[in-house]
Formats: C-alpha cells, sequence, structure tokens
C-alpha cells in the first residue's frame, strides 16, 4: 500500500482511513452522548437510593432512544416576538463545536491496518510511513481553547434570540461566566505547556509515556493542582452543575432554553452532554496520560495482535465523566456572586501561581522533581 | 479558611449511597402491605348469609361527615335489618368511628386502598358491595 495510489499529492488509503476515522469518531460520540444521559439518571437515581430508569428496555437502555424520539415528534414552537433566524442558528451553534474539538484529539496510539500505519487522531497523518511519525496539528491545544469559548455563543445568541426576559439572563450569565473561567482554564493549560514544550497534543501524549508517574497531573504538585482547577473551570466552560446557572430551574425556569421546544432543546441537551465528553478527553488528554496506561497498547492472543490504546482513553474519559455526574449528584449551585468570586478571586490566582511554580519546577528540576525530592 | 474537607466528605456520602439497596417500591407491581389496624375500605360483617346490623343507627349519628345512609325495616321473625346501607367514599374521612360505635361487631375496616374509579356514583358503595364476601 506504501506506493499505492495517489490522490491529491495523498495516498487514497489516507483518505479511507480518514473517513473511518470520523466517521467511528463521530457514532461513538453520539452513543456516548445518548448514553451519558441514560448513566447519569440511573447514576444519580441510585446516589439517592432510587432505581433510576428501568421501564424501557432491559434495564432502561431503551430510554435514550425512546427520548430522542419523543423530542423529535414534540411541536416546534418558535415565540412570536423571536428573531427567528437567530433562534434557528443558535442550537446549531452550541451543537456543532462540541463535536468538532475531537478533531484534533488523539484518541489512541498508531494502528496498522493492512500495511498502512495511521494514527488514531483525526487531525493527525503519518506521510512517513517506514518511520511513522505522526504529524498533527501543531497547535491542537489553542483549537480546543478556541472551540470551548466558541460554544457559548449559541447560548447567548439563543438567550437574546428568544425575546425572554428569563433566556436573556440565562444567556447573560454564561457569557459572564465563560469570560471568568475560560482565563482560569487557560492559564492551567499554560502549566502543560511548561512541561511539554509542545502545544501538539500527540506531543503533549507522547510525553506523558511509560508509567503514571509521567503523567502530568502527579509530576510536580503545582501541575496536580491545576488539573484540579482545569477540571473544575472546565466545568463551569460547559455549565454543569454546580456552576449551571445559565439554566438554573429553580431561577429561571430553563435560562437560556426556557423557549426551545422539541429537536431545537435537544440539540442544546446533545451539545452539553457533547460539551462534558470533549472537556473529559482534553483533561484525559492533557493530565492523565491521553491513551497511554493501564492497559498494554497491543495484545496478542492466538497470533492476533489488539490494538488497545484506545480503550485506555476510553476508560479514562469515561471516569472522568462519572466524577462529573458525581459532583452532579453532590453539590448544589453556586451563588452568582460566589462564582464570580471563585472564578476571579481564587481560581484566577491560584492558576497565575501554578504557572510560575510549574516554571521554576521545571527549571530547577530537570530531571524530574519526585526523584530529586527523594533522593 | 477554605479547605476542600467538606467537599470531599459530601462526595464520599454520595458515593456510600451508590451502593445502598434503593428504597423504591415498584407501586403497580409491588404493593405496600398495610398495617393489622390500617383503616380502608368498609366491609359488613356477614352471619346467617345476611349482614349482621341491626340498622340502630349509631353509625350514622356518630359518623362527622355524614356520609352513611341506613333505613331500617322488619323481617319476617319480626327482627329489625337494614333494608338500605349506603356509605358514600367521596364523603367519607376514613375515621373509623363508625366502626367503633357499632354495638354488635357487624361493620369493619379493611386494607383495601386502591379505590379509583371512572364515575362519582361508583363512589356510593351500596350494602351489596359492603358485603364481606369470603
Amino acid at each position: 500500500m506504501e506506493n499505492g495510489m495517489i490522490f491529491l499529492g495523498l495516498p487514497v488509503a489516507y483518505y479511507i482511513a480518514m473517513i473511518a476515522k470520523v466517521l467511528v469518531v463521530f457514532v461513538c460520540v453520539l452513543l456516548t452522548v445518548a448514553y451519558a444521559t441514560w448513566a447519569e439518571r440511573k447514576l444519580i437515581g441510585h446516589m439517592q437510593v432510587r432505581i433510576g430508569p428501568k421501564r424501557v428496555g432491559p434495564f432502561g437502555l431503551l430510554q435514550p432512544i425512546a427520548d430522542g424520539l419523543k423530542l423529535f415528534f414534540k411541536e416546534e414552537i418558535v415565540p412570536a416576538q423571536a428573531s427567528t433566524f437567530a433562534f434557528l442558528l443558535a442550537p446549531l451553534i452550541a451543537l456543532i463545536p462540541a463535536f468538532i474539538a475531537f478533531a484534533v484529539i488523539p484518541f489512541g496510539g498508531t494502528i496498522e491496518v493492512g500495511g498502512y500505519k495511521l494514527p488514531l487522531q483525526i487531525a493527525g497523518y503519518i506521510a512517513d510511513q517506514p518511520s511513522g511519525k505522526v504529524i498533527d496539528l501543531n497547535v491542537g491545544v489553542l483549537y480546543i481553547l478556541a472551540l470551548a469559548s466558541l460554544g457559548v455563543y449559541g447560548i447567548v445568541l439563543a438567550g437574546w434570540s428568544s425575546n425572554s426576559k428569563y433566556s436573556l439572563l440565562g444567556g447573560l450569565r454564561a457569557s459572564a461566566q465563560i469570560v471568568s473561567y475560560e482565563l482560569a482554564a487557560g492559564l492551567a493549560i499554560v502549566s502543560v505547556f511548561l512541561m511539554s514544550g509542545s502545544l501538539s497534543l500527540q506531543q503533549i501524549v507522547a510525553d506523558q509515556a511509560g508509567g503514571v508517574a509521567n503523567w502530568y497531573f502527579i509530576r510536580q504538585p503545582f501541575a496536580f493542582v491545576a488539573f484540579i482547577v482545569y477540571f473544575i473551570c472546565s466545568l463551569a466552560e460547559i455549565n454543569r452543575t454546580p456552576f449551571d446557572l445559565p439554566e438554573a430551574e429553580t431561577e429561571l425556569v430553563s435560562g437560556f432554553g426556557t423557549e426551545y421546544s422539541s429537536m431545537k432543546y435537544a440539540m442544546f441537551f446533545m451539545a452539553e452532554y457533547a460539551n462534558m465528553i470533549t472537556v473529559c478527553a482534553v483533561t484525559v488528554t492533557l493530565f492523565l496520560g491521553g491513551w497511554h496506561e493501564p492497559i498494554p497498547q497491543v495484545v496478542s492472543i492466538g497470533g492476533w495482535e489488539f490494538y488497545l490504546s484506545w480503550a485506555n482513553f476510553v476508560i479514562k474519559v469515561y471516569f472522568l465523566i462519572f466524577v462529573c455526574m458525581w459532583i452532579r449528584a453532590t453539590y448544589p449551585r453556586y451563588r452568582y456572586d460566589q462564582l464570580m468570586a471563585l472564578g476571579w478571586k481564587f481560581f484566577l490566582p491560584l492558576t497565575l501561581l501554578c504557572v510560575v511554580g510549574t516554571g521554576a519546577v521545571v527549571y530547577f528540576f530537570p530531571n524530574g522533581f519526585w526523584g530529586a525530592l527523594f533522593s | 479558611m477554605f479547605t476542600p474537607v467538606p467537599l470531599i466528605k459530601g462526595l464520599l456520602i454520595t458515593l456510600k449511597h451508590l451502593f445502598m439497596k434503593p428504597v423504591t417500591l415498584q407501586y403497580p407491581d409491588e404493593k405496600v402491605a398495610p398495617f393489622p389496624r390500617f383503616r380502608g375500605l368498609h366491609a359488613l360483617n356477614v352471619s346467617h348469609n345476611r349482614s349482621k346490623c341491626v340498622a340502630c343507627y349509631l353509625c350514622p349519628t356518630v359518623c362527622p361527615a355524614k356520609c352513611i345512609t341506613v333505613e331500617a325495616a322488619e323481617d319476617d321473625k319480626h327482627d329489625k335489618y337494614a333494608s338500605k346501607y349506603e356509605i358514600d367514599l367521596l364523603r367519607c374521612i376514613f375515621c373509623g368511628y363508625c366502626v367503633d360505635a357499632c354495638p354488635v361487631d357487624a361493620l369493619k375496616m379493611t386494607s383495601a386502598y386502591e379505590l379509583a374509579s371512572y364515575k362519582r356514583d361508583d363512589f356510593v358503595f351500596t350494602q351489596e358491595r359492603l358485603l364481606d364476601k369470603r
């Protein structure tokens, strides 16, 4: 296959692999979105000593499909005074960035299909097949940061175009929240840059290879703080509890989603869950070693080789999703002024300290912090 | 001073609850067993193939909701009996005073509590429907 057909300067296998990767990732993320709703209801149910959905199919496993069908056949309602175009556009703007952020996330190592090596990352390919060096977007983290702040446009637009006071307040809160927390999240990622010396996600993951001790979150104390802060700020950015002020039911009916019905509402819902998955995937990539550890990457059973690096990634992402749901089942919502105070007065100084601290540790302990400490 | 200790304690509580047995009762499939003295639907005790009621009017007298209608009559053996005995469950407050008042132990309350119906008329229980047919 190495000297196979060439189309527009790239081998045909490249196009086939690309389409296959996009399809597989998209379907997996969509399925995870659907079943995250089921898992969340089930999990929170059991945490509240209830059962959760169990009527539709065995263990309620068909519940997401039933919910989707129900929403699909609901009436489309556009409020009389709403600005229709923006109103219809908003769910799309909310949904799409959540999915396309996955383009740069490396969800597995390099696999070989029919002699053609391909990396398990959509925006990555191997030009020099014999050496197997992966070329990917060299500003992958910036791309993710850009998309993370793009999703909020959908929410702001929804809040404004609905022409409802609740929606507008929800949209305002969403924008204020993302401005406050994007800053702290971005600064927390700077700690990762300082350790990896690269913005390419492939590089960042490769640098964390070789055991759990090499994962960034545990490599030095400041990186651990950065990891915690980044995860919390991410929760705030994607409007999950305890930071779900933009849709706070008790105050704002349903916030930016008040006037939405039918599939448009479902799209906001999907965007929320897709965002959660993306954020967990980014956290795994940046801090938890990406697709390295704990399962061996290639397992040979009876002459067959199974590439399992993606399973490491999936396990870690699912664990973080579990943590998100766990947090939702535990904490009440923040008050608005507390939210702002937490973002500006606590997380921002803390992340600045982390940047300085990580930089100092990287500079003074070039051969590893813990090793130098305990030798 | 901020510490993460209470936050972690909270997380541990929810984690602990995750592994508890759910308290949910799947109602139409599983039903609550009422306690022995539960005051549900009334029933008239039967003796010699008819109600034990002697139509003394003590139960409609004591009834705070005035939901019991009794009409007395005389049978072949010149005994007093209730020719009509009706309880309007839409008025009944299930206080059980009628059972306490009854001098001949003709009335009791059963454990039946699923009393919903589609028509108002169905809630007026006649003597025939109240008879305790075992």
